[in-house]
């Protein structure tokens, strides 16, 4: 059987799938944790302790700030020592909740234990009502507020629940791990999700380098309705339209959601997130995180408290090799490369990456050549070298006609330049500056 | 042969004649009226057409200067008050005045004082850069040194000083047209009034993080400490979000703010050498 695939560009960036194959363990505690309030897109949370608060782990402690927002919660026991501003990931402060740790006292009404509770005895109401509660946000890196996505706008009707296991990024293993140990609970999972959608069929996407994945899941979806779809390895498969594409060869329009295909996607993360909380009543308070890197002592898959910093995480693999250059919040590919290893992991985080010196640096940039292949790769059809250069002139207005929203931000463009150029950058610029302009016309 | 060359040209002159009579028409019918004076105003500015004036280019800031009645948002920086006398002249009207200004960089995060702490490999702009991430030295609102304000210099003014990595303003180049204000996306230069002597005393840094945080980053930051504020005589300073501004209207060059800034970040510049105690009695007995 021919493997399915989507459409248009893609490229084959060298795997590196260091920790396929090692369990998840839970991190140990930090000292400290720091938990950020704008974790998820949309309006950042409002935080509800004060300093000085003992919290308890899941505790609520920053309340959702409209609907596209989202609940945190305390990830550890402890106290509360600062509400201030600390340093995101970027480099720039915003306003966090730092936690000192104080051994492990969780919530009464948090089911800890591992029995698996298949039965769904909620609504699709109630269910949505869990997920808001527990702050739930997309796992696979864009973190967008779950409970948004399962509440269908007016006027469209979601005909499938397609859940992403296609894990595209190299180095990124978490999902793989997370299907291959907690199968049965992403399972039922699944399942909460297509109640909460009220939908009746759902389809797994996985890539087929992890042949064991999709056989487990195979093997356990069996009789459910569910459909476990093997898919060709490319680049950025993991992308939703791309993978609505691949899995039901349905193209989401222009400017669109896959919702107007009839389609809602989720991460298996995400799911398995959903299960922990509709049947459990545990919030988002942790999540599988990979760190990996060629000269990393062992490239692990962790399940870290939210709020954990990224060097405790280091330590606990064996601390940071002499050669790392660079350190990636995220995959190779779409990631950003931190500033300091004292930022903390947050819903989004789905790796660390630890990069060598003599990979880490970027080619020498020189002219483009005209040679279209970052046209042939762009998954979304687009013309990166023509919005780069307009990027570059300030033409945002032109910009906006060739569809730069369009961009996924998957960065094959840049991957494939054969003169190195900086494309997706420029791209990156461009398309901030679109959204003000479109921004302004609505305000208007 | 006579003959052909006789109706070539008769024929020739026909059509020439026809199309002239045409085109008189045309002209007659289609004409568009344009205010002369558009041209001689045109012809008094400056024309570099860099956009100071917020207007698209030298001719349409002439357009606008010959239908508007009112002329208190227009103003030519480039050319300055003597060129904007010269306009008035022309049009017969009232010039606008005002005062001088030349582009100052708030930032004084060198090397020195701001250890870089990683190395940015990026597309070398600062917008993106300042998209990304805090930048090297970690100040969220320090300079990042790519450049995109001397790329915007229409006249030549702004450069990288290559040994502290921060752009500098050659005063008497610079004619204030704001394209390096817009162009920085940390919206580090500012634009202040012009002093005897190019003189001036500025808070030179930008940074509204609380003091602990900021001098972290860098030992020459403001920290909000109020102690400028509190020796003004003139009231020319004011504190808002732990940082100190002096408004350059108010100030009148006392210097006493320099004295008593704890991290050296208000900027005295092309003032003489301050007479120490020591200094003065020297003098005093030479004389």
């Amino acid at each position: 059987m021919k493997l399915k695939t989507f459409a248009m560009g893609g490229v084959h960036p060298p795997e590196n799938k260091l920790s396929a194959g090692v369990r998840i363990r839970d991190l140990s505690l930090p000292e400290m944790v720091v938990i950020p309030v704008s974790q998820h897109l949309g309006a950042p949370s409002k935080v509800i302790v004060e300093r000085g608060e003992q919290v308890k782990t899941g505790q609520l402690i920053a309340r959702a700030e409209g609907f596209v927002s989202t609940n945190i919660h305390a990830s550890v026991s402890g106290k509360v020592t600062k509400v201030d501003v600390f340093p995101d990931p970027s480099g720039y402060r915003r306003l966090a909740v730092q936690i000192k740790v104080e051994g492990d006292e969780w919530m009464e009404t948090i089911d800890r234990s591992d029995t698996l509770v298949e039965e769904i005895t909620l609504e699709a109401e109630e269910i949505r009502k869990r997920i808001v509660e527990a702050g739930i946000v997309g796992l696979g890196g864009a973190t967008f507020p779950t409970h948004v996505k399962l509440t269908t706008p007016r006027g469209k009707k979601a005909e499938y629940l397609v859940v992403n296991g296609v894990e595209c990024e190299p180095y990124l293993t978490a999902d793989h791990a997370l299907m291959m140990e907690r199968s049965e609970a992403l399972l039922a999972g699944i399942r909460i999700m297509m109640k909460g959608l009220g939908v009746e069929k759902a389809i797994l996407g996985i890539e087929n380098n992890k042949p064991d994945a999709i056989e487990k899941m195979r093997e356990i979806t069996r009789g459910t309705g569910i459909r476990v779809a093997g898919l060709k390895v490319k680049y950025p498969q993991g992308g939703e339209k791309q993978l609505v594409k691949a899995v039901l060869n349905r193209e989401v329009p222009s400017g669109g959601l896959p919702i107007d295909v009839g389609v809602v996607v989720f991460n298996v993360g995400t799911v398995h997130a959903a299960y922990e909380a509709v049947q459990k009543n545990r919030p988002l308070i942790d999540r599988v995180v990979t760190i990996t890197g060629k000269s990393l002592a062992r490239p692990s898959n962790f399940r870290v408290r939210i709020g954990t910093p990224v060097a405790h995480l280091i330590e606990e693999t064996g601390g940071l090799p002499e050669d790392t250059a660079k350190v990636i919040n995220g995959g190779p590919m779409m990631g950003k490369a931190l500033s300091t290893l004292d930022v903390p992991v947050v819903k989004g985080t789905s790796g660390i990456v630890l990069i060598r010196d003599g990979e880490a640096r970027r080619n020498v940039v020189i002219q483009c050549i005209r040679c279209g292949k970052c046209m042939q790769v762009c998954p979304m059809g687009l013309e990166p070298y023509l919005l780069m250069n307009l990027s570059e002139k300030e033409m945002f207005e032109r910009m906006e006609s060739e569809r730069v929203l369009d961009c996924i931000e998957c960065g094959s463009c840049s991957y494939t330049c054969p003169s190195s150029r900086p494309l997706l950058d420029y791209i990156r610029l461009g398309k901030a500056e679109v959204n003000k302009i479109v921004r302004s016309r609505k305000a208007v | 042969m006579n003959q052909i060359i006789i109706i070539t040209i008769i024929t020739l002159v026909g059509i020439g004649t026809a199309a002239a009579v045409i085109l008189y028409f045309v002209a007659q019918r289609f004409k568009v009226y344009e205010d002369p004076r558009i041209d001689e105003v045109e012809e008094a500015l400056p024309g570099a057409n860099c956009g100071g004036c917020g207007f698209a280019g030298c001719r349409a800031f002439a357009e606008a200067l010959v239908k508007n009645e009112l002329w208190d948002n227009l103003y030519c920086p480039v050319g300055g008050n003597e060129n904007m006398a010269r306009v008035a002249a022309i049009l017969g009207r009232e010039a606008v005045e005002q005062a001088p200004q030349v582009a100052v960089v708030r930032c004084h995060g060198t090397p020195g004082f701001r250890a870089r702490t990683t190395e940015y490999d990026g597309a070398p702009t600062c917008a993106i850069a300042h998209q990304l991430y805090a930048g090297e030295g970690g100040c969220p609102h320090g300079c990042l040194g790519l450049g995109d304000c001397v790329e915007s210099c229409d006249f030549d003014a702004i450069h990288m000083n290559p040994e502290t990595g921060l752009p500098e303003v050659m005063d008497d180049k610079c004619t204030a047209c704001g394209a390096c204000v817009d162009a920085c996306p940390r919206d580090i230069i500012e634009l202040r009034k012009k002093n005897k002597k190019d003189r001036k005393i500025f808070v030179c840094c930008i940074n509204e993080e609380k003091g602990a945080v900021a001098i972290k980053n860098c030992k020459v930051a403001c920290i909000g400490c109020s102690k400028c504020f509190n020796v003004c005589p003139f009231e020319a300073i004011t504190m808002n979000n732990n940082l100190a501004y002096i408004d350059p209207v108010k100030c009148k060059l006392c210097r006493k703010c320099v004295e008593v800034c704890p991290t050296n970040c208000i900027h005295e510049i092309n003032f003489p050498p301050r007479k120490t105690e020591k200094a003065e009695t020297v003098e005093e007995e030479n004389k």
